[in-house]
């Protein structure tokens, strides 16, 4: 079933290639669209049938490269299976934001077909080499889709810079997890395996360098502060629908790979340097809005802030493995905390990069300064946009506020300094909205160059739709979210177990 | 003594077919010379066949006083070998076809190609050298083909750089010799450990010199870009390639069946050269607008990785499967892109291949493959390649040498990206008649080279389970 979920849309785009080159571009995009939205349908039966608090469902595991301890081994618990559910939601969204695409239609399709089987795949992984391959495909992805579709000269360059910089973060955890394959008797890379025998044990040095490996590999994705500087031109300068996946999606599988590697692979190591873990989070939430804060670019202002939320989750990652002067249930809550924001934040900021492409399609800037007064010609843009801006500010209602409650709540009795410095981010995030919002909306109104001020259109369909299921859901589990916090709680409990152990 | 001549048929098919393809040529018509091609065709098949049969049916043995092995090693590097090959005769096809003096090219080939087998099995000094002067000295003609005053000059320095340091390897096999009163690698082992620590160190030095030269490793790697750059494509595509299989295996089997008792601290040379090659290959490509160069000195850095694997020869149970499949996963991937080279002669400079994937998406997605399958990105076989020679590395104790081929993985990436890039430029791309392409038979081998390289890759285990089992005393 999960390789179902998986191929699917590799299969599709191995068709769509073999398939004459006459057809017509709107088929493509209709034809990627629909895949999409069987992809969510399976995600929604996989979803039906799961069983929370049940461990890895729907496993399989067949023999690839057994001489090289690599196996195809693939199954979701509570962890996974949110992201899967987000990544083809996600995925969903930005196929029906691309239905007006007209720049190299194929290719395109093929790519994002190409980048959806990788998001999955590395979800659903129970493998190292497996996450790897994953991990470094979605790279090459990312980067065409920067490189060729992104504005200009400059997205290249972009392009470049990260796949510089993630590639090196992907070879650091190669290297990890080289070191978790050697210590390991019989040497494997399966996850499973791996957590059961907690190969690095009492390893000292060893482990703390292979922790070091796995996490700077992993912070570089995330990315955490010092690691971030890869972020803001590779979201400015790629397409719309590119920067909703990287920041939906790809941002994710960082801090799934702590969730997933990391912390019950090394448990002793992740105890060990959790204190350093959790600063490093609190300098992400209060470095990343603040430099968002001084943004007068409107893209980079939210890839800023991305740095900002993933901060949160590095913060809870980081709290739950500190077992002094907490207790179990507050470190799951954490952990709780951290999944419930890795699928909040991939929602709002996926529709926040939608709504800047339609910025950036209207008056060809993401400039703050060159617009005012837009809600007096696009209100319903302006209505969605400030919706976005507030469900990603963490006000209550939205998935956001549910997650950042338990973020805190998880962590406060066990780093109370680290997470009283981190709620100031909470501030300083509804000040930089609030402030972007007022400029572009309010005021007079006046638009960049010698655009008539009044024949700029307001949100359209094909935009309309994906932005505001996005945020629909976002409200969904921000009002009801015991359908999803039922899937992630037993998970993350036994997590925490693990961690303790 | 086992005088078995049918444990050497893939040798003699090769050697046999360069002596008919010789009487034949000079008889044949210059339009009809393609019947030597086919010829050597048909011997790398016929070698591929037995070697399958003999690995299939577990005939290991040695030969001739154990001159000559024919084990696990003997039998990847006989597959890499002729498989190699015939890639390189797909794709030289329409380079030479009808050319004056056709016949003696796939001749050359195929004497080059005997002698790079004969130094994958050497199990005996005096058969190392043997076979390392069957592999260059044609090798020195093929790179002077062209006649052309690059190509002559390539050749006068690869050449006068090989007789040198042939000349220093002689020189060790006597030195080893005389320290060891064998040239068996069997009596090497038993002898060495008693011998002198100075008199051991500096013939295996000048051995390996030979060897180093041979692979176009650091100090010995002067010739590798002339040469590239000066012969003609499907050429320099096999100076870069196959004497490199030779010449690792033999390293490998001479420090793991001769050298495993002595106290010669060769594991550490072996390391320094490897970081020294890696590193200087990749520093070296950095700038490069030839293509051909760009692909030389990244077969330098190459040869840094698959060092790591001798390096570690006795430490590591992982050393001999993580070379051995290196190798063969770096022979198709290497030989993809240079048959993409091969099949558009005018694109010379990264700049003419500006917008390819355009004008020829297929060459396009080969180069794509290829040269993302030499940064090592997955599914590619040289993903699974340094997985395992990285693995090796750091179980055999050379985690440092594991982090700098990390750190040298990454700064490649810069140049394979700096001739990705232009692909997929869309404005202002190359003029039409820089795409222009040579024939059908470079762009198939192309194409065969680059799916091997996936299905390496993805199904590996198949290579790595017949690259498992001990080599022959």
């Amino acid at each position: 079933m999960l390789s179902v979920v998986t191929f699917l849309p590799l299969l599709v785009c191995a068709v769509l290639l073999l398939l004459p080159r006459t057809l017509p571009d709107r088929a493509y995009l209709w034809i990627w669209t629909g895949t999409a939205a069987a992809e969510l349908a399976l995600v929604v039966a996989v979803w039906a049938g799961f069983e929370a608090g049940a461990g890895m469902r729907y496993e399989e595991r067949v023999r690839w490269i057994p001489g090289a301890g690599v196996g195809y081994h693939v199954g979701v618990d509570g962890l996974s299976l949110p992201l899967v559910a987000l990544t083809c939601l996600l995925f969903l969204a930005v196929a029906i934001f691309s239905l007006r695409e007209r720049r190299r239609v194929r290719a395109y399709v093929c790519l994002f077909l190409f980048l959806q089987t990788v998001c999955v795949g590395l979800f659903v992984a129970l493998d190292l080499i497996l996450f790897f391959v994953y991990f470094d495909l979605s790279i090459v992805g990312m980067f065409f889709v920067i490189a060729g579709w992104g504005h200009g000269e400059r997205a290249r360059a972009a392009a470049l810079k990260f796949f510089l910089y993630t590639f090196t973060g992907s070879l650091a955890l190669l290297l990890g997890f080289i070191g978790l394959y050697l210590a390991a008797d019989p040497h494997t890379f399966d996850i499973v395996d791996l957590t059961r025998s907690n190969p690095l044990a009492g390893r000292g040095t060893y482990a703390g360098l292979v922790l070091l490996a796995i996490g700077a590999g992993l912070a570089v994705k995330t990315p955490t502060v010092p690691f971030h500087t890869w972020l803001p031109p590779a979201h400015t300068d790629a397409p719309a629908t590119g920067s909703a996946i990287l920041a939906g999606v790809l941002l994710k599988m960082g801090t799934y790979g702590f969730v997933r590697i990391a912390m019950p692979l090394l448990p002793g190591s992740w105890r060990h340097y959790a204190l350093v873990i959790v600063v490093v989070g609190a300098v992400s939430v209060v470095y990343g809005a603040l430099v968002a804060l001084a943004q007068t670019d409107f893209k980079r202002m939210i890839a800023y802030t991305s740095v900002n939320h993933m901060g949160y989750v590095v913060l809870a990652v980081g709290a739950a493995g500190t077992l002094a002067g907490t207790d179990a249930q507050a470190r799951s809550l954490a952990v709780t905390g951290a999944v419930t924001q890795m699928v909040s934040h991939g929602l709002i900021t996926g529709a926040l990069f939608l709504l800047t492409g339609v910025l950036y399609d209207r008056g060809r800037t993401y400039a703050m300064d060159a617009y005012s007064g837009l809600a007096a010609h696009t209100p319903r843009f302006a209505a969605v946009t400030a919706v976005a801006a507030f469900a990603a500010l963490g006000i209550p209602g939205f998935s956001g506020f549910i997650a950042e409650f338990q973020i805190f709540t998880g962590s406060l009795a066990s780093q109370t300094i680290a997470t009283a410095v981190a709620l100031t981010g909470i501030v300083i995030t509804a000040a930089l909205f609030l402030t972007a919002l007022r400029r572009v909306f309010l005021g007079t109104p006046r638009l960049p160059g010698a655009m008539p001020a009044g024949g700029v259109a307001d949100l359209r369909g094909t935009e309309a739709w994906p932005t505001v299921i996005l945020l629909a859901v976002a409200l969904v589990i921000g009002v009801a979210p015991r359908w999803l916090l039922d899937v992630i709680e037993p998970a993350g409990r036994t997590l925490t177990g693990l961690v303790a152990r | 003594m086992n005088q078995n001549l049918t444990a050497l048929i893939p040798e003699l098919a090769l050697l046999g077919a360069a002596v008919i393809g010789l009487l034949t040529g000079s008889w044949l018509p210059r339009r009809r010379q393609w019947i030597v091609a086919a010829l050597a065709a048909t011997a790398c098949t016929a070698g591929l066949t037995a070697t399958a049969v003999t690995m299939a049916t577990g005939r290991e043995q040695t030969v001739f006083s154990a001159a000559f092995a024919v084990d696990t090693a003997t039998g990847i590097g006989r597959l890499t070998v002729l498989t190699a090959l015939l890639l390189v005769i797909g794709m030289s096809v329409e380079t030479v076809r009808n050319h004056p003096r056709e016949t003696e090219y796939w001749v050359l080939l195929l004497m080059s190609g005997a002698g790079t087998l004969a130094m994958t099995g050497a199990n005996d000094l005096l058969m190392l050298f043997a076979g390392y002067l069957l592999a260059s000295v044609p090798a020195y003609a093929l790179a002077a083909f062209a006649k052309d005053a690059r190509g002559t000059e390539a050749a006068l320095k690869y050449y006068l750089l090989g007789a040198l340091l042939g000349t220093t390897m002689l020189a060790g096999t006597a030195l080893l010799y005389g320290a060891g009163h064998a040239t068996g690698y069997g009596g090497l082992n038993r002898a060495l450990p008693g011998a002198g620590y100075g008199l051991v160190a500096v013939s295996l030095v000048g051995v390996l010199a030979g060897l180093f030269f041979k692979i176009g490793a650091v100090p010995a790697h002067f010739w590798v870009p002339d040469v590239s750059d000066g012969a003609l494509a499907p050429v320099a595509a096999y100076v870069t390639t196959l004497p490199k299989i030779g010449g690792l295996i033999a390293a490998y089997r001479l420090l793991h069946q001769a050298l495993a008792g002595t106290d010669v601290n060769w594991p550490l040379l072996l390391a320094v050269v490897a970081a020294a090659t890696m590193t200087l290959g990749n520093l070296a490509a950095f700038f490069q607008t030839s293509v051909k160069r760009l692909l030389a000195y990244s077969t330098i850095s190459q040869v840094g990785y698959l060092l790591m694997a001798p390096a570690v020869a006795t430490r590591s149970e992982l050393a001999q499967q993580s070379l051995l499949f290196y190798l063969a996963a770096y022979t198709v991937t290497n030989l993809g892109a240079f048959a993409v080279v091969t099949e558009l002669p005018r694109a010379r400079s990264l700049a003419d291949y500006r917008g390819l994937a355009r004008s020829r998406p297929g060459l396009a997605a080969v180069l794509v493959v290829c040269l993302l399958g030499l940064v090592g990105t997955p599914p590619t076989g040289v993903f699974l390649g340094k997985l395992e020679v990285f693995s090796a590395s750091v179980d055999g104790g050379h985690t440092w040498l594991a982090a700098l081929a990390v750190a040298n993985t990454v700064a490649s990436l810069f140049y394979y990206l700096r001739w990705l890039g232009p692909l997929f430029v869309t404005a202002d791309a190359a003029p039409a008649a820089a795409h222009a392409v040579l024939g059908r038979s470079a762009a198939v081998t192309a194409y065969v080279a680059a799916a091997l390289s996936l299905a390496l890759g993805l199904a590996g285990q198949a290579v790595l389970t017949l690259a498992d089992d001990p080599l022959l005393p």
